[in-house]
């Protein structure tokens, strides 16, 4: 049984990651247009400006 | 009075392409570094293309830093570099494109709404995480009963799991206990109380049962009905957050911008609300006023159907006040702001609109009601457990007591919050597909109950804009008439193009504002097309040829060398097959009245056309008030469908409302539900699906009632089990969603969620402006 000691606290930070890169993306805006997003992933990419994360508002050198 | 000076000239409003350009550089906001940001509202953006040709016209200029639009929202953040002027030329490339531009400005409520929502979204995540952990230690616990679990090892999961529920519950569990907190300050009650309620004392029992060592841990139950509940919740919030935000976007593209007067004789574009008391504007012929003040210079006749519902234009001068919303349709005037207040007929429609609102109260949902003996009989129910079976049982006060709280568990109303919430989400998104926006938490709950559909008439029964109803004998003349109008925005002049559009456009043909257009011929013969004083029509002899059948109409004359005049005539218009709507709705039981703030003779011939006998016209806005007062004293639930400023109060005290998108401001806010389209059709659907969503909502309820208390007595007997609470829970929850479902029929649940095509403004925008 002593394997419950390391099994239970993995899945527990496990899903406790998957929480918090949930909150992340939430806060990011990656949630913040669902349709723009499914229909960006269909361009060719031979324009790099696209490929920009989603919440491109830091400035570019 | 038929004669009606109708200029071809001016521009009306329109979204984009015509009409006063807002200055945009006004409403760029600077950072630090020189990087310029402005948000824009985009029209007529559907798919991923529309996306990729704008971004990436923007993208090809070099000064633009980021360019990103959104999809889902149709707003463009817009950032560059250089000179803050840039910002009209690059709204400029846009519209090339052909996609009409707005100025978005964000709303205090609708962010209040965001952040709402994502309150919820981040409860919903915690919940769920809370749910998945406890139930993977839930699940070990409950096959342990079955085999050969040591109580260590279980007790162990349950300090375990209660360690992961309590902070989940905590934080999840804020939108009901808030909710519940506030109603109880009140003194009310709804339904949030009891679902409050039975997820603390569940909480609390399992923390009890974990810290004496007991076998019944209910945590995951706890976090399961959270979870589910706040599904429920985020998409009903969802829903009503999109209409209210799409109302918002339409009433951003309708706001057109004014031209203030400088005091150095140039004029600016603002928006309205950038005004204060005492500035000028300008008004062109065929714009709309876009302030509430009085005339200080010019004289023009102003079309105020959008205000009173009237039909005939009024002659204004200087020293006439005027209102936010009526058209400007001759001459160009100037006008000065005055602040609402001072504007006595709007003061009044505020007035008669709060009085109105306050009248009606707190219309109370169904469930709520519900909920009102429901929480009184649980919680009777569980104590009646407690004291008998420690009284008479034979139990210890702890044993009973879990009991009691058992039944509480039991009896958690977790299908009972999901019953309405979930049919007014269906119903909403089967509405919104057509072109109903629902944006009142109880409308459909109201709706459902109509018996009696009050029509306004101006702008509601009819279009606003004129359409050509007679034209000449002559051809040619149509012809001729169509390829000057083509030069000019005035909506007189653009009926007459879309009579006859495939006419090649006159070149070099000559506006003069407030009165008409010029053209000379081929053989250097001035042609005139526009009122009849301009084409030195005699107007009194006119009048008389004219009988008063043709009194709705408005004129516009053709005059050519050598050939007698030609007569134009203009009448507002039905929305289209509006006369098979009103049958329909006829059919199906409604009563129908016309009540109209336009005079009496316009309303008769239309109410006879359509074929209802309960018509009255002259009303002001209180004599509205007060029929449907006395309509609602005989017992009638008062649909009103009105779009004007003296609807506005009608549509609060009537029992349910709805707007077409083309209504003021004011009474899209005061209705219920906004439709968009030409027609009139989308209401029997509202009415068809307002009553289907109360018979689906009431079957949920009773469902959820009587399976609740099916479990009473398991749970008075003391036979429940954590994992009997779970099933019990979780199947109501199911069924009841898939209840609601078959409002929808074979519809997916991921389809409600995005409603994205019925749900674009801009289309509609730009039919109605």
């Amino acid at each position: 049984m002593n394997v419950l000691l390391f099994l239970i606290p993995m899945a527990l930070f496990l899903s406790l990651m998957g929480l918090i890169a949930f909150f992340w993306a939430l806060k990011s805006g990656q949630f913040d247009d669902l349709q723009g997003a499914a229909e960006r992933i269909l361009y060719t990419d031979d324009h790099p400006e696209h490929s920009d994360p989603v919440n491109n508002t830091d400035d570019k050198p | 009075m038929a004669a009606l000076d109708a200029s071809l000239s001016g521009s009306p409003p329109s979204v984009g392409k015509t009409g006063p350009k807002l200055d945009l550089a006004t409403a760029v906001e600077t950072d630090a570094d020189g990087l310029h940001t402005l948000n824009l509202l985009i029209g007529n953006v559907h798919c991923g293309g529309c996306v990729r040709k704008i971004e990436d016209r923007l993208a090809a200029d070099p000064t633009v830093e980021n360019a990103r639009l959104n999809l889902s929202t149709r707003r463009l953040k817009l950032q560059w570099k250089g000179s803050a002027d840039a910002a009209n030329r690059l709204a400029g490339t846009i519209e090339d494109l052909g996609y009409p531009v707005a100025l978005y400005r964000m709303e205090a409520v609708l962010e209040r709404d965001k952040k709402t929502d994502r309150d919820l979204i981040m409860a919903l995540a915690v919940s769920f995480f809370g749910a998945a952990n406890v139930m993977m230690l839930a699940w070990a616990v409950w096959a342990g009963h079955f085999a050969t679990m040591g109580q260590g090892t279980r007790d162990f999961f349950h300090w375990i799991a209660a360690l992961i529920a309590v902070p989940c519950v905590y934080y999840s569990g804020q939108p009901f206990f808030l909710s519940a907190i506030a109603a109880l300050r009140k003194g009310q009650t709804n339904m949030d109380v009891p679902i409050s309620v039975g997820v603390t004392l569940t909480t609390l029992m399992s923390l009890y049962e974990t810290w004496t060592g007991g076998p019944h841990v209910y945590f995951d139950g706890a976090l399961t009905l959270l979870f589910i509940l706040l599904i429920g919740r985020y998409l009903d919030h969802k829903v009503r957050g999109t209409a209210r935000s799409a109302v918002h976007d339409l009433a951003m593209l309708a706001g057109q911008p004014v031209q203030k007067l400088l005091d150095d004789g140039t004029l600016q574009s603002v928006p309205p609300d950038s005004l204060a008391s005492g500035d000028r504007i300008h008004v062109a012929a065929g714009e709309r006023i876009g302030v509430d003040g009085i005339i200080r210079d010019g004289t023009s006749s102003i079309d105020t159907a959008l205000i009173d519902g009237e039909t005939t234009p009024k002659d204004v001068a200087n020293g006439s006040s005027v209102l936010a919303g009526t058209m400007n349709l001759t001459g160009p005037v100037i006008v000065e702001a005055k602040s609402v207040g001072e504007a006595t007929v709007l003061a009044e429609i505020v007035r008669l609109l709060e009085a109105a609102e306050q009248k009606k109260g707190r219309y109370m949902a169904f469930a709520d009601k519900v909920v009102r003996w429901y929480t009184p009989t649980v919680h009777a129910l569980s104590l009646g457990a407690f004291l008998g079976w420690w009284l008479f049982g034979g139990l210890t006060v702890p044993e009973a007591l879990m009991i009691g709280v058992c039944v509480l568990i039991i009896t958690c109303p977790c299908a009972l919050g999901l019953a309405v919430p979930i049919t007014q989400v269906v119903a909403a998104g089967k509405l919104s597909r057509h072109s109903v926006l629902v944006k009142s938490e109880t409308a459909l709950e109201r709706l459902a109950a109509i018996d009696t559909i009050v029509f306004d008439k101006t702008g509601t029964l009819t279009t606003l804009e004129p359409e050509l109803v007679s034209v000449p004998d002559d051809p040619d003349a149509l012809s001729l008439a169509s390829s000057i109008a083509a030069s000019s925005k005035h909506p007189l002049a653009q009926a007459i193009r879309a009579a006859a559009s495939d006419v090649p456009r006159a070149k070099d043909v000559e506006d003069t504002p407030g009165m008409g257009l010029t053209w000379t011929d081929e053989d250097g013969g001035e042609v005139r097309l526009g009122s009849a004083r301009w084409c030195g029509i005699d107007e009194t002899a006119n009048d008389q040829s004219n009988t008063t059948q043709n009194a709705l109409e408005t004129e516009v004359w053709l005059t050519r060398p050598g050939q007698a005049p030609a007569r134009f005539a203009f009448a507002p218009q039905l929305r289209p097959r509006t006369a098979q709507v009103i049958d329909t709705l006829r059919e199906k039981g409604f009563d129908i009245a016309i009540m109209s703030g336009d005079r009496a003779r316009f309303v008769e011939p239309l109410a006879k056309t359509l074929g209802i006998s309960d018509w009255q016209g002259d009303m002001t806005p209180a004599d509205k008030i007060a029929a449907i007062e006395s309509l609602k004293e005989a017992g009638k639930h008062v649909l009103m469908v009105g779009d004007g400023l003296n609807d506005t109060p009608a549509l609060a005290a009537a029992h349910a409302s709805l707007a077409p998108t083309s209504a003021v401001d004011i009474s899209r806010r005061a209705s219920d539900a906004v439709f968009q389209g030409s027609t009139l059709e989308s209401l029997p659907h509202l009415l068809t699906t307002a009553r289907d969503a109360r018979s689906i909502a009431i079957q949920n309820i009773v469902f959820s009632v009587g399976y609740n208390f099916v479990w009473v007595p398991v749970a008075v007997l003391g036979l429940v089990t954590p994992w009997i609470a779970a099933i019990a829970m979780a199947s109501s929850s199911l069924i009841v969603t898939f209840n609601a479902l078959r409002l929808d029929g074979t519809r997916t649940f991921a389809r409600i969620a995005t409603r994205r095509k019925t749900l674009d403004p801009l289309q509609k925008a730009e039919a109605t402006a």
